[in-house]
């Protein structure tokens, strides 16, 4: 499976065990998804099951938490992640605090999927990683899957978690696995390990990284597209690096960070999303922390610019192979 | 100026300004004041477009004289009418009562609804006891009607141990899901959409249960107004939408959520839902309204939304001194009255009631309030140290406690125990 039908599969293997679980978003039911991810639900499960929705993310957000507090287990979709901000009152002030404001007397079991990322030309507004919006925001999980194999296992944890859940999909990735280097043919997944799907019913675990290759130079802590991005560019390379696919970014699965750069001593954090109060802050931060006396270089950070993400501008501002490059030689040089 | 322009009228911008300011005289003899009885009643499977001019009038059943007239008269029983005036007293009660213990500093903040008790006592009554309300921070009497116990709603005023909330809200911001009453948020109409969708999985469901949900008119300016009334008419969801216009929000006068150019139950025929206007100050009236709303989402009919016209006849919260910004005249010249006179008066008038009673059960309320208060004081008041334990203020914010959290309770454990507390 590519990873669009891993994520479909995830949905239908769901409502297939549980019909508390509904699917709701802008174009989500009779036409499937701008990218296809419902395919065939609406069809499958009925109209009350999976809806079509006005497009207003207050509402949809807004309308599946009144849906989880009623009892079902609601997966709206946001089409992009660029367009989350109007939600974000209802994700950040209602969601998030509703168990704790209450104590428990109501929860929000919501999954909210949604397309995340760039790579695609998708310019300003169709490219955007916000997650680091979220990751500050206490009472939310925020998930990031970089395989097929992981998008329905981490998806179907998400939605049988009773916390809500933002799951974020690069999509980027959703046809293959991405080298980074955009002049390159792309790749599919039919030759990736993680492509791999089981038809059935299983789950990642959320709060738990994977070490997609162990290594000892330096340890790379990255998530989604760049988990690919990186993996190939430190083949090029010839780096002996650890790389650490975090999958959830909170909780975090602190344990895998902390034994693998005290193992390797070195730390470089890359993520898609501008630098300034990035997600990388805060791993940089835990890495100084908690492995101080182990580090023997400066932790390093690969980013995207603070600036809006630019269209004709793209590959300068992704962090491809060259700014990877850069940083790792920077971090190795003794 | 560009020269090509010079010769056109300027623009001018309009802003708003209420009729009184403080020192002036409050005079609402030019608001219309429809006789009782007036307004006609539609078959509840009316279709939407056949309410324009009930979005524009106002339903009204008790007349001066303390009848009830016209086709809205609920004709409920004298019992239940004792009940109703016995609930929207309570309500007043108590808020005279918490808003003391405030002033007296026993908790930091509270909120009344006095002038406003019909609109939460009539609308509970007029709904079955499992249909879910998610009310706005003005609509105590919801609970007080459904019978959630007063005890418990101090022990969430003064945060103190006692408290169902485990001292992490701020007073009056209560949640009780067994009494069908969803936890307050201090996001203002974030409760719509989600009253919708609750109304939406009732429907998908095949429940007979309908959502409820209330807002100021103030907050009616808010996206998620909009979003709900959008969803609810899309799904024709299972829900009454109340909008409670008090005429203020907080300094801003109902102008400035666009009441000078229309009312609120007229968005209804936009939307293309189900609009009625009521006297929220005529409990028959709110409890004829919210009963054939009711009526209407239970048999799939849809959604309806009931602008409430009424007057926040005090501060808008204990933060709040209403003197700065109207005259101190309006709450008195308000030409629908009060709905606790005008519902004791209507019971008085059909001989079920009298001024005796009402005395003695303003008494006797007054002493359960009180008696409540020093069982709810057992527990602790504000800052006197008989709160939740601090370690607890890490539960909840997911179903388990992650790493980080169960490190920072750590934390602050170790920090109290340095510091000798």
């Amino acid at each position: 499976m590519n990873m669009i039908q891993a994520i479909n599969s995830a949905m239908d293997v769901m409502m297939e065990r549980d019909s508390d679980v509904v699917v709701m978003g802008e174009d989500v039911g009779y036409f499937g998804g701008v990218f296809r991810a419902t395919a065939g639900l609406q069809a499958k499960y009925g109209k009350t099951r999976v809806f079509d929705t006005p497009i207003t993310e207050i509402g949809i957000i807004g309308v599946a938490i009144g849906m989880g507090a009623y009892g079902l287990r609601p997966v709206p979709e946001i089409q992009f992640a660029d367009y989350i901000y109007p939600a974000l009152d209802q994700l950040v002030s209602e969601a998030a605090r509703l168990r704790y404001r209450s104590a428990a007397d109501f929860t929000a079991p919501i999954t909210v999927r949604s397309p995340y990322g760039g790579g695609i030309f998708g310019g300003q507004t169709h490219s955007q990683s916000p997650e680091g919006i979220f990751t500050h925001v206490s009472g939310i999980k925020t998930v990031i899957p970089s395989t097929p194999y992981d998008a329905k296992g981490l998806l179907i944890a998400a939605i049988e978690d009773n916390d809500p859940v933002l799951f974020l999909e690069p999509k980027r990735i959703y046809n293959g696995p991405f080298h980074g280097h955009y002049d390159r043919p792309a790749k599919t997944w039919a030759d990736h390990p993680g492509a791999d799907v089981p038809a059935g019913h299983y789950r990642v675990e959320l709060g738990k990284a994977a070490t997609v290759r162990a290594g000892e130079a330096v340890t790379i802590l990255c998530y989604g597209t760049m988990v690919h991005v990186v993996a190939n560019t430190i083949e090029e390379m010839g780096i002996d690096a650890e790389i650490i696919d975090l999958r959830t970014l909170v909780p975090l699965d602190i344990e895998a960070i902390e034994t693998s750069v005290k193992k390797t001593g070195r730390c470089l954090i890359v993520h898609e999303a501008t630098r300034t109060g990035g997600f990388g802050a805060e791993l940089s931060a835990l890495v100084q922390e908690r492995c101080f006396y182990h580090l023997e270089a400066p932790i390093e950070r690969a980013t995207g610019f603070d600036t809006p993400y630019p269209h004709s501008l793209e590959w300068a501002y992704f962090p491809g192979p060259v700014r990877i490059g850069t940083a790792l030689k920077k971090l190795l040089k003794d | 100026m560009d020269a090509p322009r010079a010769n056109l009228p300027p623009l001018s911008l309009h802003v708003p300004e209420p009729k009184f300011r403080p020192g002036d005289e409050a005079d609402f003899s030019d608001v219309d004041v429809p006789s009782a009885g007036s307004a006609r009643r539609p078959d509840t499977a009316a279709p939407a477009d056949s309410f324009h001019e009930l979005a524009y009038t106002l339903i009204r059943v008790l007349d001066d004289s303390g009848q009830a007239v016209g086709p809205w008269n609920p004709r409920l029983d004298p019992d239940a009418l004792r009940k109703m005036l016995r609930s929207m007293a309570m309500v007043r009660a108590f808020d005279e009562r918490m808003f003391r213990a405030q002033r007296q500093g026993k908790t930091s903040f509270y909120m009344k609804s006095t002038g406003e008790e019909a609109v939460s006592v009539a609308a509970t009554m007029a709904l079955a006891s499992d249909d879910m309300c998610f009310p706005s921070y003005r609509q105590q009497g919801i609970l007080i009607t459904r019978g959630y116990p007063l005890v418990t709603m101090m022990n969430q005023i003064y945060s103190n141990k006692g408290d169902p909330l485990q001292g992490r809200q701020l007073p009056i911001m209560y949640s009780a899901k067994d009494f069908g009453f969803f936890s307050i948020s201090g996001n203002l109409t974030t409760q719509y959409p989600q009253a919708v969708g609750w109304a939406m999985a009732s429907a998908a469901k095949g429940d007979s249960r309908i959502a409820a949900t209330w807002c100021g008119e103030g907050s009616t300016a808010e996206g998620d107004f909009h979003s709900a009334m959008t969803f609810a008419t899309v799904y024709k969801a299972p829900v009454i939408m109340n909008v409670v216009n008090n005429q203020w929000a907080i300094s801003s006068f109902s102008g400035f959520a666009g009441a000078e150019a229309t009312t609120f139950a007229a968005r209804a025929i936009g939307y293309g839902l189900a609009g009625l206007r009521v006297d929220g100050n005529d409990a028959l009236a709110v409890y004829a309204a919210t009963q054939w709303a009711a009526e209407r989402a239970r048999t799939n009919q849809g959604p309806t939304l009931i602008e409430h016209f009424t007057y926040r006849a005090e501060g808008h919260s204990t933060s709040d001194d209403p003197t700065a910004y109207r005259s101190a005249g309006e709450p008195n010249a308000w030409p629908f009255g009060d709905p606790v006179r005008r519902l004791k008066e209507h019971l008085i008038a059909l001989g079920e009631w009298d001024e005796e009673r009402h005395a003695a059960q303003d008494l006797e309320l007054a002493e359960q309030v009180k008696r409540a208060q020093k069982e709810a004081e057992k527990n602790g008041i504000l800052g006197h140290g008989m709160h939740q334990p601090f370690d607890s203020m890490f539960e909840g914010v997911f179903e388990d406690i992650p790493w980080h959290l169960k490190e920072q309770q750590q934390q602050m454990l170790d920090e109290q125990k340095a510091a000798g507390l």
